[in-house]
């Protein structure tokens, strides 16, 4: 894993926390937003932006992973990918806020 | 050399096929069934033997019975944590007893007992509560102390000079093992003898959808159209779903597995210690069956790695240091559609005429006989059973969870 901060360590030091998802308003949020971003994940077999921690310095950065290969494209520090995300007019890895249920 | 086994190697005597030769496509079907791994074999045998609807196609874009079920250490119990949990199971191992007859066809049903070691005062109490609530309704578990273990299971290290020393056990008698294809080719083979057919090599790509409802399904081989369509694809199933705008609790992770060499009859029952994340048990043929929890991170790939079994040893040979020197035979992977509560996901959908059979994770060989059972019945009267409405769907957008990690986060 090619560590934003400590260069390329053995991934046993590092744990996925997870897809990169904004949350939903604390006070505002709906249920049905809540229950998508706890539960219903996309589960993308593809690129996805996610959470990782590097155990020993308690590291939390983003890497962007290639879900069926395994392979590790990108990492950014946190700081590094709020700008390149605000940099973008559409952020990517947000969940869609839309809720209702098309077909196909 | 068997007289059979002569005649076969010659090339004389007549080879009977066990499945027949694939027919051409019917016009409409009453019920598509994705996925030809237990789950919906078992459900295209129960809707034509309960209800009589036999117009059932069931495809795969593999091989029958080659997805989880083929992969799978199956490890049958009931000894589940939660009361929805335990009816459930309970009545998938009542069917798993009978089920050598049922499909006439030996499944190798082994009762060996099965014991979940504790290591730590907190998986004490967890065990004490799931026998608590297996006796309650009507599963045998207890929970056992060393001495009790060491008559169970005398080849276990009970010695304190270990890192982990085990302090006791669940000790639940009716668990079993069985034939993994057995139990596949046994569905496949009765649904087939009651009209089903059973189409390899064609994978599901896209549905027809008229005004809400599901009316065919596009696949490799051209459009399918059927009445009623029922997706079991295991660690695809986010995939599919996604095609029709159904998100689902679902993250699909690898699970690793590995066997030995076979070796002499040396251990009965099935150990599992969810403190260590490892199981074992030895199959019919001698070889050590073993394995643990998911790999750390989402992927849709079944390659093996060095890490996990790295893991895995170095915890089974402090509690089995005798297969110190056990050659592994195999190992492989299998994607398990992991649910957050560690519970499935079965009967309707917000689409009409679609229904799902997904979410078992680690966990979903032993449910292969009452979840065809009970999702033929949903799919026939369209009516969710008892017994699967607290699996819904709807579970996750009313908070209403089924939590079954302590008793099915390694004890698969
Ligand atoms: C290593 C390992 C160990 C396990 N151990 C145990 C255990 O000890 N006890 C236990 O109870 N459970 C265990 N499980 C879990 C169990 O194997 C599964 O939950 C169960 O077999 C699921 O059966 P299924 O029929 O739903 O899925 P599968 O057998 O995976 O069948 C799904 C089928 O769908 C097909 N498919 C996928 N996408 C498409 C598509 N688009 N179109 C057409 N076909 C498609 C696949 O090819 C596959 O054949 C284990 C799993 C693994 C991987």
């Amino acid at each position: 894993m090619p560590c934003p901060i400590h260069g390329e360590r053995n991934i046993a030091e590092f744990f996925c926390k997870g897809p990169v998802l904004s949350m939903p308003n604390a006070t505002r949020g709906t249920r049905q937003q809540w229950a998508r971003y706890l539960f219903l994940a996309e589960n993308k077999a593809g690129i996805v932006d996610e959470w990782w921690l590097h155990s020993p310095s308690s590291l939390w950065f983003v890497a962007r992973r290639d879900t069926t290969s395994d392979e590790i494209l990108q990492t950014w520090t946190i700081e590094a990918y709020r700008t390149q995300q605000q940099k973008k007019t559409t952020p990517k890895a947000t969940p869609k806020a839309t809720s209702k249920t098309t077909t196909r | 050399m068997p007289l059979a086994l002569l005649t076969y190697a010659l090339g004389l005597g007549e080879r009977k096929r066990h499945f027949p030769a694939p027919q051409p496509l019917q016009k409409r079907y009453d019920v598509l069934i994705i996925g030809a791994g237990g789950h919906g074999l078992a459900c295209a045998y129960h809707l034509a033997k309960d209800h009589g609807i036999t117009k059932t196609i069931v495809i795969d874009k593999g091989y029958l019975g080659g997805g989880n079920t083929a992969r799978n250490t199956t490890i049958v119990r009931a000894n589940y944590l939660t009361e929805e949990g335990t009816a459930f199971y309970k009545e998938s191992l009542a069917l798993f007893e009978n089920l050598s007859q049922e499909l006439d066809l030996n499944t190798m049903y082994s009762k060996r007992g099965h014991l979940t070691l504790a290591h730590t005062d907190a998986a004490l109490r967890t065990a004490r509560w799931r026998a608590e609530v297996n006796k309650h309704l009507g599963v045998r578990s207890e929970v056992v102390g060393r001495h009790e273990l060491r008559k169970i299971c005398p080849q276990l290290n009970l010695s304190d000079e270990v890192r982990f020393p085990v302090l006791g056990a669940l000790y639940h008698a009716p668990g079993a093992i069985a034939r993994h294809d057995a139990v596949a080719w046994g569905y496949a083979r009765a649904a087939y003898r009651r009209g089903v057919e059973i189409l390899q090599n064609t994978e599901a790509t896209g549905f027809q959808v008229e005004r809400g409802r599901v009316v065919g399904v596009r696949t490799s081989r051209g459009t399918i159209t059927a009445a009623k369509v029922v997706q079991a694809v295991a660690g695809h199933s986010s995939v599919l779903a996604h095609k029709l705008g159904i998100r689902l609790p679902i993250r699909t992770v690898p699970l690793q597995a590995c066997v030995s060499q076979p070796y002499q009859p040396f251990l009965d029952p099935i150990v599992v210690s969810g403190s260590l994340h490892v199981y074992i048990s030895q199959s019919a043929r001698g070889e050590f069956v073993m394995g643990g929890a998911t790999d750390p991170a989402e992927l849709y790939d079944t390659r093996s790695t060095l890490e996990f079994k790295e893991q895995l040893m170095m915890h089974i040979l402090e509690l089995f240091p005798q297969l110190a020197n056990a050659n592994l035979l195999r190992q492989w992977a299998g994607l398990a559609d992991m649910t957050p509560d560690f519970s499935p996901v079965m009967g309707k959908t917000p689409v009409k005429n679609y229904y799902i059979d997904a979410g078992w994770g680690t966990w979903g060989f032993k449910a292969t006989p009452v979840c065809g059972k009970r999702m033929a019945e949903c799919v026939a009267t369209d009516k969710t059973p008892a017994l699967l409405k607290p699996f819904a769907l709807s579970r996750f957008d009313d908070f209403d969870l089924v939590g079954e990690k302590g008793a099915a986060s390694v004890g698969h």
